[in-house]
């Protein structure tokens, strides 16, 4: 009996041992202060802190602008993805590879680079001043920050897709006299909704979470362009612990949520493209 | 016997694998574990290995014990279903790496390396990868792997499912050739007859995880043990009741099955030799098998296969003709009988015969 | 007609992609080079030859490091475990491994100071052997490691899963034990995902700021990363000396991406040399 949980590949106990040990340690444990601090800190005391108008604000800025975002990065990312794969044409490798920058660059470096860039004096502020638009220091520069951290999202995810995806069903559709619209929105567009949900959905998570970007060009005033990661921030600076948490809490379940509704419609879309 | 398995039981999950597993194999013998798929026929090889643990049961080789031995202590050679060549690896490490991992002398594995290539007739190709070989040659080389520790028993997985079918033939034969001259205790898994048939001396049929019969191939063709048997070894047509035939009516709601040689073929009524016990057919396909028709019958709505030689009054499709049924299994309890004509009495013994 | 149409479509397509490129990642890029030397070399050269801003990139290099160290070898023990075996409960910990990446930096961040901060039940045992973990170097890099956590094992867990056990089963069948099985079978297969991940890691170590930022306490000269030191110069108004200082970070960006893009190339080439 003992027997029949051997196993034949070497490494298990080692591997499965150190795997548990390290996220316990990193991720599990210090997560679980969360829910320990905010119980702390009564029923009542927390739906006040959440409830609060300023706070409040802060979640509408954060969720708006990030969706916002998202859906910016679906339209450009799959176009972005589309014409990486489908076409050829001069620079186009240097595009693939600038793809991941907003990756590689630190956040904050992105943030004051964007504020330059869109402030009264800035390069691109400066001509968008001449039709009164203002995109630093509003609700339109977290816009702007958040769609560019989120770039590589929608692409990579999509890309792969198109790659891999039979030119067969193109072809048959086309000799059935389909014109090529018709062609990408019924036969090419539900093979890459999974993908594309998949990339919304990350870009989403993480525009919903994004500090470092976004506090040099948002102007951080209340109520208008507080973002709800820069309030647990404030909180924290004035060392309300609870309340900080109370705050991240709501955040975290929203963006669990998501993560969730996301991976159940996806699995929905990919059921139904393999049929 | 040189393996044996006694009493195995084995489940996955809800999914019962092997139930109460049984068999010996002698030494030398190259056996086949045939059956339909999910009949348990691997897993029971991959119990030999030690790549699963039995919940219950003994596993011998040789006489030991060998459940709790390691597998790598086991003494077999694998050879995997898709070969698990390794991808980054030349054939010549591929082939050494069971020894190199017992540490043996370096210029006694280059030894038994050139030995082995020698063997499968791949000498000059040990600096090739996997990926530049062909299905034929990765197979070669997966022997030539599970071989290099000189194993005492070898398993092989579907040995022949990656190959396609022209080479399959030609490899067949070489393997079964290799194996006798070596006279290694083989055991190989497939879920094709023919190739049980052509290449193994004993074949261990496999339905439901239980053992249905074990023994050489024309004893399982001649005297099948059960209705399962009867039914998965050769060709046979499905009889619902026995009963209705002529010349069966003592069994009476046993179900059955009948082979195209148990089935005689007249045109002529002269010829007719019980002609109370003959039956009216109908034909309803022709095709041609080399030396024989291979027909069709309609035999009053039940439909059966015949064989009909090539130089007797040529048939085609819609010809009435007159068939005598000779023989039939009943299926009763589990078991098959053989069932002759009781119009025919006791006239011929043998029912193997050619036409 | 047909023809003609989809040659503007194209056109349209590429135009389109050109000028979001250039616009949403080519200029940022290109104007904190601009600001950095806006003032002159000497201004330049004064920001990033700072004593603080040397301090600040040692500190990041310290951290990037022992992230990148620590959750390579937990994404290598992760990938091993869940591809290599099957056990109760892998759905769950394949989940648990994802969560950082829906976690925002800041509550990262927060997380640490909830944990090992001065309210914490563990901060006094922890200072009673004389361990500061949040705002020092520690918490430091517990942020980084939260943060890039689940990059090496969500590279190299596809790769292993797509290519089945049976190189290993064979391998271990012959009597090779964990580690020749590793080095000689399982690594040559996942080197360049393991390479192209631990580059992924290093840049996201490198830049991180959100969860960084809550745990320092920005104590110049000692728990200041370089994102922070741009930060604190640009609260500054320093505007010339926090881009230079942000210059060596895009630098570090480019030379990542551009390593990157060797590997993926390289990675390829030897793909094709492989299955030819």
């Amino acid at each position: 009996m003992a027997s029949a949980s051997k196993r034949i590949i070497p490494g298990f106990g080692l591997s499965f041992g150190l795997t548990l040990a390290y996220l316990g340690l990193i991720v599990i444990i210090p997560m679980s202060f969360i829910a320990i601090k905010s119980s702390g800190l009564g029923w009542s005391a927390f739906w006040d802190t959440v409830l609060d108008p300023r706070i409040l604000a802060g979640y509408r800025v954060s969720f708006s602008s990030a969706l916002i975002a998202a859906l910016i990065n679906s339209v450009f990312g799959l176009i972005l993805a589309w014409a990486l794969t489908r076409y050829r044409f001069p620079g186009r490798r240097v595009i693939d590879a600038l793809i991941e920058l907003p990756f590689a660059l630190p956040t904050a470096v992105a943030g004051i680079a964007l504020t330059s860039l869109y402030s009264d004096k800035g390069w691109i502020g400066k001509e968008l001043a001449v039709f009164g638009l203002k995109v630093a220091y509003t609700e339109l520069g977290i816009i702007v920050a958040l769609t560019f951290i989120t770039i590589p999202f929608v692409v990579r995810s999509v890309q792969p897709v198109l790659e891999q995806l039979d030119g067969v069903y193109e072809e048959a559709g086309r000799i059935l006299g389909a014109s090529p619209g018709r062609i990408f929105l019924r036969i090419i567009f539900p093979e890459i909704t999974p993908a594309l949900l998949t990339g919304f959905g990350l870009a989403f998570a993480r525009a919903l979470g994004e500090y470092g970007s976004v506090i040099f060009i948002a102007g951080n005033m209340p109520f208008k362009t507080e973002i709800a990661p820069l309030l647990i921030m404030s909180k924290l600076e004035q060392f309300n612990y609870a309340e900080a948490t109370a705050v991240a809490l709501v955040m975290l379940v929203a963006s669990f949520i998501i993560m969730f509704a996301i991976n159940c419609i996806q699995a929905r879309a990919a059921a139904f493209v393999k049929e | 016997m040189y393996v044996n398995l006694e009493h195995i039981n084995k489940t996955f999950g809800n999914f019962q694998a092997s139930r109460d597993v049984s068999f010996g194999i002698r030494q030398g013998a190259l056996a086949a574990l045939l059956g339909p798929s999910g009949s348990g026929k691997t897993t029971i090889l991959r119990l030999i290995a030690g790549l699963e643990y039995p919940d219950s049961g003994d596993i011998r080789i040789d006489g030991l014990r060998v459940n709790d031995v390691e597998p790598a202590r086991r003494g077999i050679g694998f050879v995997f279903q898709n070969y698990a060549l390794f991808r980054y690896m030349t054939v010549f490490d591929n082939i050494a790496f069971g020894l190199t991992v017992k540490k043996e002398k370096p210029e006694q594995i280059r030894e038994r390396v050139r030995e082995l290539l020698e063997l499968i007739g791949m000498a000059g190709l040990e600096k090739r990868y996997p990926a530049q070989l062909s299905g034929g040659q990765k197979q070669r080389v997966a022997f030539a792997r599970a071989l290099a520790p000189n194993p005492r028993l070898l398993l092989l997985d579907e040995p022949f499912a990656a190959i396609d079918a022209k080479v399959r033939q030609e490899l067949r034969v070489w393997l079964r050739d290799m194996i006798r001259r070596l006279g290694i205790t083989s055991i190989f898994v497939t879920h094709d007859q023919d190739e049980a048939i052509e290449v193994a001396d004993e074949i261990i049929i496999t339905n439901h995880g239980r053992v249905e019969q074990i023994g050489a191939p024309l004893s399982l063709y001649q005297s099948p043990a059960t209705p399962f048997v009867a039914r998965f070894i050769g060709i046979s047509a499905p009889l619902a009741d026995i009963g209705v035939l002529k010349g069966f009516d003592g069994a009476s709601g046993v179900s059955g099955a009948v082979r195209p040689e148990f089935l005689k073929i007249y045109t002529r009524e002269e010829d007719l030799q019980y002609r109370e016990a003959a039956e009216d057919a109908l034909v309803r396909s022709v095709a041609f098998r080399g030396d024989s028709l291979e027909l069709g019958l309609d035999l009053r709505g039940l439909e059966l296969s015949a064989r009909y030689p090539l130089a007797k009054t040529p048939l085609s499709e819609g010809d009435a003709v007159r068939v005598l049924i000779r023989y039939v299994y009943a299926f009763e309890d589990g078991t098959v009988r053989l069932l002759q004509n009781e119009a025919c009495g006791a006239a011929s013994q043998e029912y193997f015969y050619s036409i | 007609m047909r023809k003609a149409e989809n040659k503007w479509g194209r056109r349209a397509l590429i135009a389109i992609s050109m000028a979001f490129v250039l616009l949403m990642l080519i200029t940022p890029l290109l104007v904190v080079l601009f600001e950095a030397f806006s003032s002159g070399l000497a201004l330049y050269w004064r920001a990033v030859s700072d004593k603080y801003t040397l301090l600040a990139a040692k500190l990041t290099l310290t951290a990037t490091f022992a992230a990148v160290l620590l959750n390579t070898a937990f994404g290598l023990a992760a990938a091993w475990a869940i591809t290599r075996f099957s056990f109760r409960g892998k759905g769950l910990l394949t989940t648990f491994i994802d969560i950082p990446f829906a976690v925002s930096p800041v509550i990262a961040g927060l997380v640490f100071i909830l944990t090992f901060g001065r309210l914490s039940p563990l901060h006094s045992f922890l200072d009673s052997y004389g361990l500061k973990i949040v705002f020092a170097t520690p918490g430091i890099i517990l942020a980084t490691v939260f943060v890039t956590f689940p990059f090496v094992a969500r590279e190299i867990i596809p790769v292993l899963e797509a290519r089945g056990t049976d190189e290993e089963q064979a391998a271990a069948l012959m009597g090779a034990g964990f580690f020749t099985i590793f080095r000689r079978v399982t690594f040559p297969h996942i080197r360049w995902a393991l390479l192209y991940s631990v580059i992924l890691c290093t840049a996201r170590a490198m830049g991180e700021f959100g969860a960084v930022s809550v745990v320092s306490g920005h104590l110049r000269g000692k728990t200041n990363t370089l994102p922070l030191h741009v930060e604190i110069l640009y609260n500054e108004y320093q505007f010339t000396a926090a881009f230079a200082v942000s210059s060596l970070l895009a630098a570090a960006a480019v030379i990542i991406l551009i390593v990157r893009n060797i590997v993926e190339f390289t990675a390829r080439k030897e793909g094709d040399g492989n299955v030819r």
